[in-house]
């Protein structure tokens, strides 16, 4: 946990097609807080939503807006290499992108109905 | 609502407190190594704020003597750039968002400084002073241009007149030595660029003059400014390496521009360069030549290549650090191995070497300081200083790192509190927290510059603070970081280097009678 932590260095990293998008992102200082903020805020309530299922269908959507930004950021191209890392060689399909379709797989089915909070919320008969 | 309903609701509710004790452990740790190391360490906290130097009361009266790549450089840092450069940021902004120059240097501070007078032997670029010292409304041409400054055809005439304070100097080395002296004896402050002169004789007279009148004078070592040697300096001071036994600096460019190999101005011509002013200082005189008069950095006639240029920025920053002034004995050795191809030069070869290394002798304080440099290839060697206990690794960020058979460290690395892989002391500039261990992450993106460019303090030119601090001196009577012992000490290791190269044997400094041996 690093309360500096900024997602300057991650945006600069980025290639592909967005590629422009993301570096003039970062290239903004109000833009590059407001992504800052909105990163931070939102990792850390679609991780309560999904975990304790409260709101589950709104995080579970939330979170595949960030995990399609990660992915556009930092697409799985043939001949492109990042400054982080990836433990696998990946074509297309990534981590990001597997993820994403998992939130996916939450969102068509409402499991939120037996376990979780949303069950207080939602179920009422 | 039955107890079988809440349990199915309440399921998940576990997870999170065991993440949320799993996040309390790892910042307890973390606080703990931290803080432990902290303490070990003994580094002060706080980060260093952007210095905002004093420039208020009378307007300082600048003159600029040599307005070539480095002079434009250096009046940009005061705050005066020509209205077509302003035009040509502008454009360039509208294709290239990313482009900051326009807007970096309109936040750049004004000194309060105006320009009175320049001097370029070179037609165009006097033209192109005058442009910019009239540019005080920093704009595009045809606006807001201020009074008139005056084009002086040579340096005596400037430094003659009494509506000029202080002089810019940033004209080939050849020249430094006598427009520094005679600025001195005018009573003018002076800012003169690396390196301060060629010659060991030139060194001396600069000191002498500069002491006896009393002007304010700073040399041209903006890396003075730089916050991470600044703080390498307190790292060594409460010793986090230990006794320091080696030190290794490098430059390592590979471009023609990098060589000195520089664009030839097609306007240039015997009518609009006074070449014999260009080469009054010369014992040897040549013909007119553009190549010379452009590349002049390739020639003895004029420079001294890696050593004064390059060499002087290394050997500056060290003794920035270490303090540890004029070396006891110097070798160098080197040669022109790859700019010699006929692609690189016009008419004549150049004299300088392309690839250069010198060693410095301190046994009076038990260490060698070795510059290696090479004008053919950009690998980033970077600068270590290396202590018994733990090395140093400096560029725009400090790391520290424990030496594993370190004396001073042995029980923590035993302990598992200090691991020698990982730096025990990290200082990126703009960084709010200095006490805690950088993550790798983002030790990797400082390295590369990609990390607090544009957030918190601004990123400001090392040169214009060199320049400011210069000129707050000049407003209250205090010596600048760079001051005229530093510029000997420079002056002299440089000129060492230089006879070691060109006469190929060990040349020795006698301290007690400040004599070159």
């Amino acid at each position: 946990m690093n309360p500096d932590w900024s997602s300057l260095g991650y945006l600069m990293d980025s290639k592909g097609l967005f590629e422009g998008m993301f570096h003039s992102l970062a290239g903004n200082a109000t833009m590059l807080n407001i992504m800052d903020f909105l990163n931070i805020w939102g990792l850390i309530l679609v991780g309560i939503g999904l975990i304790a299922g409260i709101f589950t269908r709104l995080a579970a959507i939330s979170g595949m807006v960030l995990l399609a930004f990660y992915y556009l950021s930092h697409p799985a191209i043939a001949g492109v290499t990042y400054a982080i890392p990836s433990e696998g060689s990946y074509l297309w399909v990534n981590k990001n992108l597997i993820e994403l379709m998992t939130l996916w797989v939450i969102v068509l089915f409402p499991t939120w109905k037996s376990v979780g909070i949303d069950r207080f919320l939602f179920n009422k008969k | 609502m039955n107890r079988r309903e809440v349990l199915k609701g309440l399921a998940t509710v576990p997870v999170l407190g065991a993440f949320a004790y799993g996040t309390w452990r790892k910042r307890r740790l973390d606080h703990i190594r931290n803080h432990k190391l902290a303490k070990e360490l003994n580094m002060s906290s706080e980060s260093l704020e952007y210095s905002h130097y004093k420039h208020d009361g009378d307007a300082i009266r600048l003159g600029i003597i040599g307005y070539g790549s480095r002079g434009t450089h250096l009046m940009q840092a005061a705050g005066f750039v020509p209205p077509e450069t302003i035009k040509n940021w502008k454009d360039s902004m509208k294709y290239n968002p990313r482009d900051k120059r326009y807007e970096d240097f309109l936040q750049q501070d004004d000194l309060n400084v105006v320009v009175n007078g320049v001097c370029d032997l070179f037609d165009v670029r006097a033209e192109e002073a005058l442009g910019a010292a009239d540019n005080v409304g920093r704009d595009v041409p045809g606006r807001n241009m201020g009074k008139q400054a005056r084009r002086y055809m040579n340096y005596q005439e400037l430094l003659a007149s009494d509506d000029i304070d202080a002089v810019i100097i940033a004209t080939p080395d050849h020249w430094h030595a006598r427009i520094a002296i005679d600025a001195a004896h005018a009573g003018k402050h002076i800012y003169v660029e690396k390196g301060l002169a060629r010659k060991v004789e030139e060194v001396f007279a600069i000191r002498d003059a500069v002491r006896k009148s009393g002007v304010i004078f700073q040399l041209g070592h903006q890396g003075r400014q730089t916050d991470s040697y600044i703080k390498a300096k307190e790292a060594v001071e409460k010793n986090l390496l230990g006794k320091i036994n080696l030190v290794e600096v490098c430059t390592n460019r590979n471009d023609p521009n990098g060589a000195w190999i520089y664009d030839i101005n097609p306007d240039a011509n015997t009518r609009t360069v006074d070449w014999t002013q260009f080469e009054e200082p010369c014992e040897v005189k040549h013909p007119f030549s553009p190549e010379r008069f452009f590349r002049w950095r390739c020639w003895w006639d004029y420079g001294t290549g890696l050593s004064g240029d390059l060499l002087t920025h290394e050997y500056d920053a060290i003794n920035q650090i270490l303090g540890m002034g004029i070396p006891e004995s110097v070798v160098s050795s080197g040669g022109i191995y790859f700019f010699n191809q006929p692609e690189y030069y016009v008419k004549e070869v150049r004299e300088v070497p392309d690839v250069w290394n010198t060693v410095f002798e301190y046994p009076h304080l038990n260490f060698s300081l070795l510059y290696s440099a090479t004008l053919a290839n950009s690998r980033d060697r970077g600068k270590v200083i290396m202590g018994h206990d733990g090395s140093m690794e400096l560029a725009e960020s400090l790391m520290v790192y424990a030496c594993q058979e370190s004396t001073r460290y042995k029980e923590k690395i035993k302990a598992g509190l200090i691991d020698p892989n990982v730096p025990i002391y990290t200082y990126i500039p703009g960084r709010k927290n200095v006490d805690t261990v950088a993550t790798a992450t983002e030790q990797y993106f400082a390295s590369r510059g990609l990390l607090y460019t544009y957030r918190g303090e601004r990123r400001v030119d090392t040169t214009h603070l060199h320049i400011a601090e210069w000129i707050e001196c000049i407003r209250e009577g205090k010596q600048p970081s760079c001051n005229i012992d530093q510029a000997f000490e420079e002056g002299i290791t440089a000129a060492m280097a230089t006879i070691a190269y060109k006469e190929n044997r060990k040349v020795f400094w006698d301290r007690d009678r400040e004599q070159v041996i």
